[in-house]
């Protein structure tokens, strides 16, 4: 093609520059409403993951109401609240009889590893991973014995040192994306006494390889001891692992000796350290503070006591200031639990910790309870200054939320969010991060995001993905609540008209839904509006699906209720279970199912108080 | 007795627009302390179906800025500004038959497409020049990684089927 100038000739002139104008002016528009879209499904996603967490607390707040109003129960009925409170003796599975009997078959095919272990063990696990193998649970359980027995030796707070010849690098939320792992690993290098890592709790739920990240971890664990850091998330937790999929995971890829590893795996996350400190100075935990939250108290509670966060600790306080004002003070007569109250963490302990694992910082000053997700609190700036003031440190990093862009800093530089599960609700949701923090604690942020494809797909269809996707959860649990919403929409048409202004719309949503989101906007996506701009409510429900588990599922749990022969635990955990039936269901999703529970459970409490009344 | 009437339902309408804008605010409030990064007023304005370009969004900012820029927007500045201009309804959208001659005008042989240096040269030397992350934006969703050519029609139909 002529002479070969690699400058294409434009014209110049009002009407091309007009031109472009126009064009740039619309791609702009059009990009944004994009990006737009793309934050309101992220909404979408993150209220409904957090009203869900909310149902799973609700069900241990109704436990600690109950703790509180024992002493009129156990008037009535002795035997009741040692039925309800006492669990079966710890049974110390001795290591000999779980993991001696077990032998790896010739016919295994994947990664067989020596004891003791060493970096070999390591890589040879990580490309055994990659090609999908499972470990034998021979091995799963010899490592988690062996990480259990080295994590009874670690305080509840891990001082590490920088140095200048190495960073440490900060990974935040993992929750069983293998691949996020490997991708931190393939840009940042594997752990090593030179390369330092502190991972900061949820390694488990939601991903599909929960018990493979564990592995990894605790394998690198006992290799670099102080120099790979496991900090407590949320997650570590055998009632969350129940809800959020872990268990399930482990039940499946191990079906002969998956119950033995879960049990095992409850003591060694109860065993995980709650925190890591660098140089004095910087303060790595999953949540966040509130502000009652006492380091030194922290520094001295016996962490393995605290298996679930979802268990409320037995309401004999040692500390007895904490009675409350039905209790008069007393301590029950001729209650003989069977586990002692040594069992278990005192009411105040067991808060401090619930805080510094769900909490979350936001900007309004002060400390509020963290309504949306039922558990710790909202912390704001001045409680970070005041708290980091006291404890003579300058930084605290938390992870426990995802960001888009993987990080987040806030209150003034005091606080860093660091989430490093990309993708975490939907292909293209959101970036990955970690920091890494070097000598004289300097800081610096990396961001990453797994894809499939070879190349990034177009801002559009990705858009598009998590919008449909966050639309569809959406759907979901506005058809679990059909009911309470169709009573709300009633009452407001007055003229039994079947149709309300899109105000009065908008507010029944938000008020039965129990979810801050951008209803006018979203209304497009969700019901149909007329030419008055006026809307149609039963348009809501036009894929009507399942309401005959809900009735069933009310009897259920009525029943377990009723139940003579109950303990908090085995009440948790069945509740739990029945969600994990209804998933199974083809239309029900885990979160939606959750809902209905919570629902119907919250039904069943009045019918429950009325029982309790009986007796007192 | 009309013109009560309509003074109310168009008072209804402004505190319906005002909740709209109240909304699409606080998708972007992260902190939720009544604040927005000023970054995201661009993407906030255009979210709510205004398209001001560069220059106008440029005014609207120092509209609603601090006195001393802070680099955040508060609400309580935001919303009467916002309100004003979904009142008037200023920055319309473009119509499609408008921006298809925009195209026309940068393909004058009437080809029906655009090859890809020229559509980055004229969106990054003219105008108000697309930054390197807009510029590659646009060409994924435009063409696919082999090709070389924008076929401009098929694009804006693809872009508006998108949209609604």
């Amino acid at each position: 093609m002529g002479c070969g100038s690699s400058s294409i000739k434009i014209k110049k002139s009002a009407k091309t520059i007009r031109a472009a104008l126009i064009i740039q002016n619309w791609y702009r528009g059009y990009r944004a409403r994009l990006k737009a879209r793309q934050r309101y499904a992220l909404t979408i996603f993150q209220s409904i993951e957090y009203a869900d967490e909310q149902g799973q607390l609700q069900l241990s707040n109704f436990f600690s109401f109950m703790l509180e109003n024992y002493v009129h129960i156990q008037e009535k009925d002795p035997t009741l609240v040692n039925r309800l409170f006492g669990c079966a003796p710890q049974d110390d599975r001795g290591r000999q009889e779980c993991v001696g009997i077990i032998e790896v078959p010739e016919s295994y095919s994947g990664p067989r590893l020596q004891f003791p272990l060493n970096t070999n063990s390591l890589t040879i696990m990580i490309e055994a991973f990659k090609k999908q193998q499972i470990l034998h649970a021979y091995y799963v359980l010899e490592i988690l014995f062996e990480t259990k027995e080295a994590m009874k030796q670690m305080p509840n707070f891990t001082h590490i040192r920088t140095c200048p010849t190495k960073e440490i690098t900060i990974c935040g939320d993992l929750h069983g994306k293998l691949e996020d792992l490997l991708l931190i690993f393939s840009k940042n290098g594997l752990p090593s006494g030179y390369n330092p890592y502190v991972f900061n709790g949820d390694f488990v739920d939601r991903g599909k390889c929960s018990i493979e990240i564990l592995m990894i971890l605790f394998v690198s664990f006992l290799l670099y001891g102080d120099d790979l850091c496991l900090n407590r998330g949320n997650h570590e937790d055998f009632l969350m692992n129940m809800r959020y999929g872990f268990t399930k995971e482990v039940l499946s890829k191990y079906k002969i000796h998956g119950k033995k590893i879960l049990q095992v795996l409850e003591e060694v996350f109860a065993w995980l350290p709650l925190g890591t400190i660098i140089d004095d100075e910087i303060l790595i935990m999953h949540g966040g503070i509130s502000e009652s939250t006492d380091l030194n108290l922290l520094h001295h509670i016996e962490r393995n006591k605290m298996k679930s966060v979802l268990m409320p600790p037995v309401p004999v306080d040692k500390d007895s200031g904490t009675e409350t004002k039905k209790n008069k003070g007393h301590v029950p007569r001729g209650v003989k639990l069977s586990g002692s109250p040594s069992d278990y963490l005192t009411k105040h302990e067991w808060e401090q910790v619930i805080d510094i694992l769900w909490s979350d910082p936001r900007g309004k000053r002060g400390c509020y309870p963290n309504t949306c997700r039922g558990g710790g609190c909202y912390f704001g700036p001045d409680v970070t200054s005041k708290f980091l003031n006291k404890n003579h440190l300058k930084l605290l990093i938390r992870s426990h939320e995802c960001k888009p862009e993987g990080y987040e800093i806030c209150h003034d530089g005091k606080v860093i969010t660091v989430f490093s599960a990309s993708n975490y609700y939907e292909e293209g949701s959101n970036r990955g991060a970690y920091i890494k923090v070097g000598f004289c604690t300097t800081l610096r942020f990396f961001q990453y995001q797994v894809t499939k494809a070879t190349c990034l797909r177009p801002l559009h269809q990705r858009v598009n993905t998590i919008e449909s996707s966050a639309i569809r959860i959406l759907k979901e649990r506005m058809v679990s609540r059909k009911t309470d919403l169709i009573r709300s929409f009633q009452l407001q048409d007055r003229t039994k008209s079947g149709k309300i202004s899109m105000g009065q719309w908008a507010f029944s949503m938000e008020n039965t839904l129990g979810l801050n989101l951008p209803w006018r906007t979203l209304s497009s996506h969700l019901v149909l509006t007329d030419d008055d701009g006026n809307i149609d409510y039963m348009t809501c429900f036009h894929d009507i699906q399942i309401q005959k588990p809900v009735k069933e599922l009310s009897q259920l749990s009525l029943k377990l209720c009723t139940d003579t022969d109950l303990t908090c635990k085995s009440f948790l955990m069945s509740l739990t279970l029945i969600t994990q039936v209804l998933s199974r269901w083809k239309n029900f999703i885990p979160c939606g199912n959750f809902f209905v529970v919570t629902t119907t459970f919250i039904l069943v409490i009045p019918k429950l108080m009325s029982l309790l009344k009986e007796w007192t | 007795m009309a013109d009560e009437k309509e003074k109310e339902s168009a008072e209804l309408a402004v505190a319906d627009l005002q909740r709209k804008v109240r909304e699409a605010f606080e998708v972007f409030d992260h902190e939720l302390n009544n604040t927005v990064d000023v970054r995201e007023i661009g993407t906030i304005i255009r979210s709510l179906g205004c398209c001001p370009n560069e220059g106008e969004l440029h005014d609207l900012i120092a509209e609603v800025e601090e006195e001393e820029p802070t680099g955040y927007i508060r609400f309580e500045k935001f919303l009467p500004v916002m309100t004003n201009i979904l009142v008037e309804k200023r920055y319309r959208p473009i119509p499609e038959e408008i921006l298809l001659q925009a195209f026309e005008v940068l393909d004058p042989t009437k080809r029906g497409f655009l090859s890809k240096e020229e559509l980055i040269k004229y969106m990054t030397e003219e105008g108000e020049p697309f930054s390197q992350e807009e510029m590659e934006e646009m060409l994924s969703a435009a063409i696919g990684p082999e090709s070389n050519f924008i076929h401009y029609r098929d694009y804006i139909t693809m872009m508006v089927i998108d949209e609604n």
